[in-house]
């Protein structure tokens, strides 16, 4: 079967991703169209917006480290078998940890409630994404759909806890009180600054550092040592690891706490880098994005970081759009991401079929 | 004593109206899921009949052109997620999520530039809502005792979506249990092989099972925009297609049981709605965001297995080789 047989490195990992992005954006060009604008036009915006001067190039490293700690979530969990898409969730709830932990400590001792702020948004990602994997390992509930139900039940604890417990006093919005003075993560500019470089003033933060980090970290744990390995054997086949001895239902709980975790941590950036304060649903969506961005980066460390960017530079491109062409919002780059999830995830064999046919072909008649 | 009848009453008939949409798109997974294909994209389907059905109404004025809006665009959502789940044996999860997250990006973005309302359709209303129908004599009998009520509050009073739901569940299993169609496409959700070998073809039997869940999602949409509400807004199927699914899961992958788990849902979301600013004995007032929370703690709950073991159709969503 021509389907079988393996492809060479760069058609992988490179050719694949974009034809599927290719596909993805000629479906939105198409929709772009039939609303009455241009989509050339658009999409110069787009790249423009989103690469075209220092403060846009912020910007996009900016939203690509949410997409980063997202992406990094959903491989993980999918790469012990398991597809979580409480993302979403599991990032408000790290965001509630995150801001415990900043208020227990950073009065005290500004840098100690930074440190707690990050122990917090993990820990408390991985509590969240602890009883969806716990129902899923002892109790055969459908994982996917409980942690879609944690993320209504995370975001209506939330805004409970934002006019609740956790409201500024004396505040009219959803909002928690200000981060205590100096609990923030250094801005990239101030640090260029520092080192004498000048730079425009951008949110991007030194969570994007953080990012690559727990990116390294996670390829090392996946393809660098036995408990990875494990993992990754229960992804592929569980009877496979059963017979080996692995717990499955051991590896399914760490798997989607690590997810979870990873997930929290998103609120470095968000909160602990630019906002400084906790906000009601500010996850925007950044937690399903992360299906994208998994699913478009192969899965593997470098193409998540890769596609974190690209998603980055969509969101950034595409909210620059917007002031020129009024048609193409936010939901329209919504779109854009579940057209690339469709066909980089769902429809891969339609590219990678006839690819492979065409490769093996070639191969033949070199041979022959 | 005849508040307490009255209130019960109440409840009971907007239990009817909320559980209405989750019937039919409980119903409609089942159709995929007992032939072997998993739709998770439910919501999305949904979203984008309703959306279709507002928008086509809006247009015409005419409730029933709606309806065949919605039920064309379901019809194509749930084709895609065919071709991709049975030609293209992708993911069906994916391919799932993938349909509601465009649906919940492309639904607005079309509303904002066709209406200009912030991601809304206009507001519906007369001809082109199904508005609630009056019974023959449900106005003269109400002041009968008991069961004037009964009658005039619960059994008249609803959109026709609703009354054709009841219709349709008997239809749906009449179909499944009744029909040689319906033993051939629960077959192929369980045993793909046999079916195969029976010189019936699987992707067939399955197309045709996902057309069915997309015409009965789609009317599930409908209701949600031109019955139950008066337009389009944004995110207004609120997680019902998952809701739905655990229904599903919860009634066994059987259409009276998943009937009486859907009721279950839409008793509980009715409740929710009472509870709000209530002050209950013992407790106090509930907070709003913790009512709200009702429908998906129960659906966890309920998928946790405290409710029994749940075994799914055999070959549902492992896509059909015949070379293996």
């Amino acid at each position: 079967m021509a389907a079988a047989r393996k492809l060479p490195f760069w058609a992988d990992n490179i050719l694949l991703p974009a034809l599927n992005l290719l596909a993805a954006f000629v479906v939105s060009g198409i929709v772009i169209w039939a609303l009455g604008d241009n989509p050339f036009q658009a999409l110069s915006l787009l790249v423009q917006g989103a690469f075209g001067y220092q403060e846009a190039i912020g910007y996009t490293l900016y939203y690509a480290t949410n997409f980063i700690f997202t992406g990094l979530a959903v491989s993980i969990a999918y790469h012990a078998g398991l597809f979580n898409i409480g993302g979403e969730g599991q990032a408000m709830v790290g965001g509630v940890g995150l801001t415990l932990g900043v208020f227990a400590f950073g009065p005290h001792a500004p840098l100690l409630g930074v440190f707690a702020g990050i122990v917090g948004a993990a820990l408390f990602g991985a509590i969240w994404a602890f009883i969806p994997a716990w129902l899923q390992a002892r109790r055969g509930a459908h994982i996917v759909i409980t942690t879609i139900m944690f993320n209504f039940i995370a975001s209506a604890l939330l805004a409970y806890l934002l006019v609740g417990p956790l409201h500024r006093p004396g505040g009219q919005m959803p909002e928690s009180a200000d981060f205590p003075a100096g609990t923030a993560l250094i801005h990239i500019h101030d640090l260029l600054g520092m080192m004498g470089i000048s730079y425009d003033n951008n949110p991007m933060n030194i969570s994007f550092l953080i990012a690559l980090l727990c990116a390294w970290g996670m390829g090392f744990l996946l393809w660098r040592t036995r408990f990875g390995y494990e993992l990754r054997v229960v992804g592929k086949s569980a009877g496979a690891a059963r017979f080996a001895g692995v717990s499955v239902s051991r590896m399914t709980i760490i798997a989607m706490m690590i997810s979870g975790a990873l997930a929290g941590l998103m609120g470095l950036n968000e909160l602990l880098g630019e906002q400084h304060r906790l906000l009601a649903n500010f996850t925007l969506g950044y937690g399903f994005v992360g299906i994208a961005v998994a699913f478009m980066g192969r899965n593997k460390p470098l193409g998540i970081i890769l596609a974190a960017i690209l998603f980055g530079a969509l969101y950034q491109g595409g909210t620059e759009v917007a002031f020129d062409i009024p048609n193409f919002s936010r939901d329209a780059v919504v779109m854009v991401q579940g057209l690339v999830i469709l066909f980089a995830g769902a429809m891969e064999h339609l590219f990678r079929d006839p690819i492979s046919l065409l490769f093996w072909r070639f191969a033949e008649r070199k041979a022959a | 004593m005849i508040d307490l009848y009255a209130d019960t009453l109440l409840l009971v008939a907007s239990t009817i109206r909320t559980a209405t949409p989750l019937v039919l798109a409980g119903l409609a997974g089942l159709c995929a899921e007992r032939a072997g294909v998993v739709d998770i994209g439910l919501e999305g389907k949904m979203l984008g009949a309703a959306f279709a059905a507002a928008t086509a109404a809006a247009v015409t004025g005419s409730a029933w052109v709606g309806l065949g809006a919605g039920l064309a665009t379901s019809l194509v959502l749930a084709l895609l997620h065919a071709y991709v789940s049975i030609t293209q044996r992708g993911n069906q999860i994916v391919s799932g999520m993938a349909i509601n997250i465009v649906i919940a990006g492309l639904a607005p973005t079309l509303a904002g530039a066709w209406f200009h309302q912030g991601g809304q359709t206009p507001l519906l209303s007369g001809g082109a809502r199904f508005t609630e129908i009056n019974l023959p004599f449900a106005e003269s009998l109400a002041s009968v005792p008991v069961i004037g009520p009964l009658y005039s509050e619960v059994i008249s009073g609803h959109n026709i979506i609703t009354y054709m739901t009841v219709a349709i569940v008997p239809l749906v299993a009449w179909m499944l249990y009744r029909t040689r169609f319906g033993l051939r496409l629960r077959a192929v959700g369980e045993n793909p092989e046999a079916v195969d070998t029976a010189g019936i073809s699987v992707a067939k039997l399955r197309y045709q099972a996902m057309a069915i869940a997309g015409l009965l999602c789609g009317l599930s949409g409908v209701v949600l925009s031109t019955g139950l509400g008066a337009g389009f807004i944004r995110d207004m199927s609120a997680g019902k297609g998952y809701l739905a699914l655990a229904a599903m899961i919860f009634g066994r992958w059987k259409p009276v049981p998943t009937l009486l788990a859907c009721l279950l849902f839409g008793f509980v979301d009715a409740l929710q709605g009472r509870l709000q600013g209530v002050a209950l004995p013992l407790i106090g007032e509930i907070p709003v965001q913790f009512t709200i929370m009702l429908p998906y703690v129960l659906t966890v709950l309920i998928l946790a297995g405290f409710a029994g073991r749940m075994v799914a159709p055999k070959a549902s969503g492992i896509p059909y080789e015949k070379d293996h």
